[in-house]
């Protein structure tokens, strides 16, 4: 029997009123072009398909690394993010980038799998190139009351990461409410992540303004804590420009400036990086291109 | 915190050399460029005289003063100052329009109030500039709730007005008093004509409205709205003017009521002027209103609500949470939290769509504001005051509070109203609410806990004629607003709200 679980509380309503005054913020013009070019450099682009191929991940890494060859100054993105079947190509396209590779290793997305074999998944994952993993926790574990479990279980994944860096996805919607995403953030920071993030982008629901906030309120305190700083990746549902700029607003004025860079903000996604060259690209001209001017992987 | 801490990097390669690495990225910030709204179809007309008996008029006097941007101390435009013989002549048109539009069916009241909170809504850009431009509230304040809300107040008072019957007590016969002399504070302009107006009206009452002499270009604003709905001349008449105006207003010969929203010390010399007579009145006054935050309370949501309470439209809010009492077991952290979240506010431009705090009202106020923080410093509380540029025109006061603000400290008694905090620690339930009742006013208060059960005990036994619980300063028109003790007697809002214009039991 696990011990009786004690909550943070949060406030549905007041978390809902802080995101709808943050979303009204307006960026326009040089805080709009600076705005897109950091989203941009912050992005874990993402294929997670039963389709995916080394062609179509050799593909997306191209990408990656060069959003945009007819505008130089836009930078790489983060990582290319993919299963542990793709690491290898993965690596292979982005060799001496700089941009990285993930992997979601652990029976992603469902997690119900076997530790000993998501332990060697990630292993593998890692030996392969990967250096970031993205795992999910196991929501069975916590639904039942079982923190413990949940933490032994990221703990002895971190281990299994090495060098690599720790994700730790919630998968936030099915937590069921924002108390629980926030212990869920504790329990996942005080176990070794060093990213906690939203969702796995296969659920009903993925990064929500409120679920973004309630999660960059519990790193706050983390840091505030421990004095250890914890990386955050909204993933899933950041599919627009302005949803984008929306989590640099939500990470500026709840975490500082300081988390305005990709070895601290990720954020997972794939639509949204032509979506966020059309912008910028319409800061720079003054018009929209065509939607063949956008090359599609 | 976060400038002091290192990151780790996520720089590990992925098991190759790198060929070419990625410049790295200088430690950034990111700033939003400014978002000014813009002011381009903005036409303010360069004078405006009082509105009498459906015109625009030359006051008696002939006197005119320039109302100014409190942000850059700029001129907007000469303002008619209203004398004792303008008081005469506008109360005399009211007189006159009174019989006709208490004798319209309710019906076609509604219609007309229905057609101004309408063209309210079509000019609603117009008028949250011009609100900002007038009194230096932020435009994104002014925007989502000071015109919002004048329309709603106007909406909802429509919809009352002809089912008087089942709003009030009695017989079905609704007699309204006649004339209403209203006075009104700068603090939310165009929000608190509505609030006077709209109950007026529908209850069949003609009105005579003095703005406040540093805000008065809402108010005329909406003359020229009333032109345009209308509404049957005199029935609602606007007299900009100094205290002066406001004083010959309240003790005009033919005022059969009398509301009046503003300090506790001129709402008491209008109750002395009416002693004896039979004239309504409702007084809206001053508060010293506390927020209390229980140890069980949701605190990041805590710490929004009392930046919501207190910072909102720069403090100048009769019912801020200008006092927080805070469990002493979470006191430090909360302190800390709020401290933490108040660097985030943008102080600036009242007209840019990012500013959070905007100017102070006048000087005066700006004055009193560092009068006060002066006497808190002096008895010993700990000032912390944020360190922000401020522009160099206009009158700004940076966002401070008080730690151990003592309750004998006067500024844990006297009403700031400016962006000023004083803080103070509870241990125990009956303590919060000793604590909390203890002030000569009794306007609102705010509960903060996660626990219903004792939200509602705690709310149940405070002096307060608005009791928030786990948010601050929401407004609404369907919701009966007023205070306790020195904050004044009578309600504004919902059915409630109606009473005060009507004569019970006739």
């Amino acid at each position: 029997m696990s011990p009786t679980r004690t909550l943070p509380h949060v406030d549905r309503v007041g978390i809902q009123e802080r995101v709808d005054a943050l979303a009204k913020r307006s960026i326009k013009g040089e805080a709009k072009r600076e705005g897109l070019l950091l989203a941009i450099s912050m992005l874990d682009l993402t294929t997670l398909e039963g389709a995916d191929t080394p062609g179509k991940v050799r593909q997306l890494a191209a990408k990656a690394v060069t959003p945009s060859p007819a505008y130089p100054e836009v930078p790489s993105c983060a990582a290319v993010c993919v299963y542990p079947t793709m690491v290898r190509a993965a690596c292979d396209a982005v060799a001496g980038s700089g941009v990285h590779v993930a992997s979601v290793a652990t029976g992603f997305p469902a997690g119900q799998t076997p530790l000993a074999t998501r332990l060697e998944e990630v292993r593998l994952a890692v030996a392969d190139g990967a250096d970031e993993i993205d795992m999910v926790i196991s929501r069975d574990a916590y639904l039942s009351g079982d923190d413990a479990r949940v933490a032994d279980e990221i703990e002895q994944i971190k281990d299994a990461c090495g060098d690599a860096h720790l994700k730790v996805i919630l998968e936030t919607v099915e937590l069921g409410s924002y108390d629980h995403i926030r212990h869920a953030s504790m329990l996942a920071m005080d176990a070794g992540a060093d990213f906690i993030k939203t969702s796995t982008g296969k659920a009903a629901e993925g990064a929500t303004p409120g679920v973004i906030l309630v999660m960059l309120e519990a790193i706050r305190d983390y840091a505030q804590r421990t004095g250890r700083i914890v990386g955050m990746k909204p993933a899933g549902g950041v599919s627009t420009s302005k949803a984008a700029l929306g989590v640099l607003v939500l990470v500026k004025e709840t975490l500082g400036d300081a988390w305005l860079t990709p070895d601290l903000l990720r954020i997972g996604a794939s639509s949204v990086l032509n979506d966020l060259l059309a912008q910028y690209i319409k800061t720079e001209t003054g018009r929209y291109g065509r939607a063949e001017d956008f090359s599609r992987e | 915190m976060s400038e002091t801490t290192t990151a780790p990097q996520g720089t590990t390669t992925n098991g190759r050399e790198p060929a070419a690495v990625a410049t790295p990225r200088a430690p950034l910030r990111w700033e939003y460029s400014p978002a000014p709204e813009s002011t381009d179809h903005v036409r303010l007309r360069e004078r405006y005289g009082l509105f009498i008996d459906g015109e625009f008029v030359e006051p008696a006097g002939g006197a005119y003063a320039p109302t100014i941007n409190p942000a850059t101390e700029e001129p907007l435009a000469e303002v008619a100052q209203a004398g004792a013989d303008d008081v005469a002549r506008a109360v005399a048109a009211a007189r006159a329009a009174q019989p006709a539009w208490a004798a319209l069916p309710g019906l076609e009241r509604g219609k007309y109030i229905f057609r101004i909170a309408r063209l309210i809504q079509e000019r609603a850009r117009e008028l949250a500039i011009v609100e900002t431009l007038d009194g230096g509230k932020p435009i994104k304040e002014s925007r989502d709730v000071d015109i919002p809300l004048a329309a709603a107040h106007f909406f909802y008072y429509a919809g009352w007005a002809d089912k008087l019957a089942y709003a009030l007590p009695g017989d079905g016969v609704v007699t309204p008093r006649g004339v209403v002399g209203q006075v009104i504070p700068w603090n939310f302009p165009l929000l608190m004509a509505a609030w006077k107006l709209a109950p007026a009206l529908a209850t069949g009452n003609t009105a005579v409205l003095k703005p406040a002499d540093t805000t008065p270009l809402t108010a005329l604003l909406l003359a020229e709205i009333l032109q345009e709905a209308e509404l049957p001349a005199g029935v609602v008449n606007i007299l900009p003017g100094d205290g002066s105006a406001g004083a010959a207003l309240v003790r005009a010969e033919g005022i059969d009521k009398v509301a009046f929203t503003g300090s506790t010390a001129v709402g008491r010399d209008i109750q002395t002027a009416l002693a004896g007579k039979d004239i309504g009145l409702t007084l809206e006054l001053g508060g010293k209103s506390a927020n209390i935050v229980f140890e069980d309370a949701a605190l990041d949501q805590a710490v929004e609500g009392i930046v919501q309470g207190i910072f909102f439209n720069q403090g100048h809010v009769c019912c801020a949470g200008s006092r927080l009492l805070v469990q002493e077991s979470v006191a430090e952290q909360m302190i800390e939290r709020l401290w933490t979240r108040m660097q985030a506010l943008r102080i600036g431009d009242p007209l840019d769509k990012n500013t959070d705090v905007g100017a102070i009202n006048s000087a005066a106020q700006l004055a009193r504001i560092g009068e006060l923080v002066g006497a808190g410093v002096a008895e010993g509380a700990g000032l912390r005051q944020v360190s922000c540029a401020l522009p160099d025109r206009g009158y700004w006061f940076a966002p401070a509070l008080f730690t151990e603000a003592s309750p004998a400290h006067r500024i844990s008694r006297e009403e700031i109203f400016g962006p000023v905090l004083a803080v103070t620690t509870f241990r125990t339930h009956a303590e919060a609410i000793e604590k909390a009742n203890n002030s000569p006013y009794g306007l609102a208060a705010g509960i903060w806990t996660d626990k219903g059960s004792k939200a509602f005990e705690v709310a149940a036994q405070l002096q307060a004629g608005v009791v928030w619980q786990n948010t601050y300063n929401h407004f609404d028109p369907t919701a009966a607003f007023g205070g306790f003790k020195e904050s004044g007697f009578g309600r504004e809002g919902g059915a409630a709200g109606l009473r005060p214009y009507v004569r019970q039991g006739a």
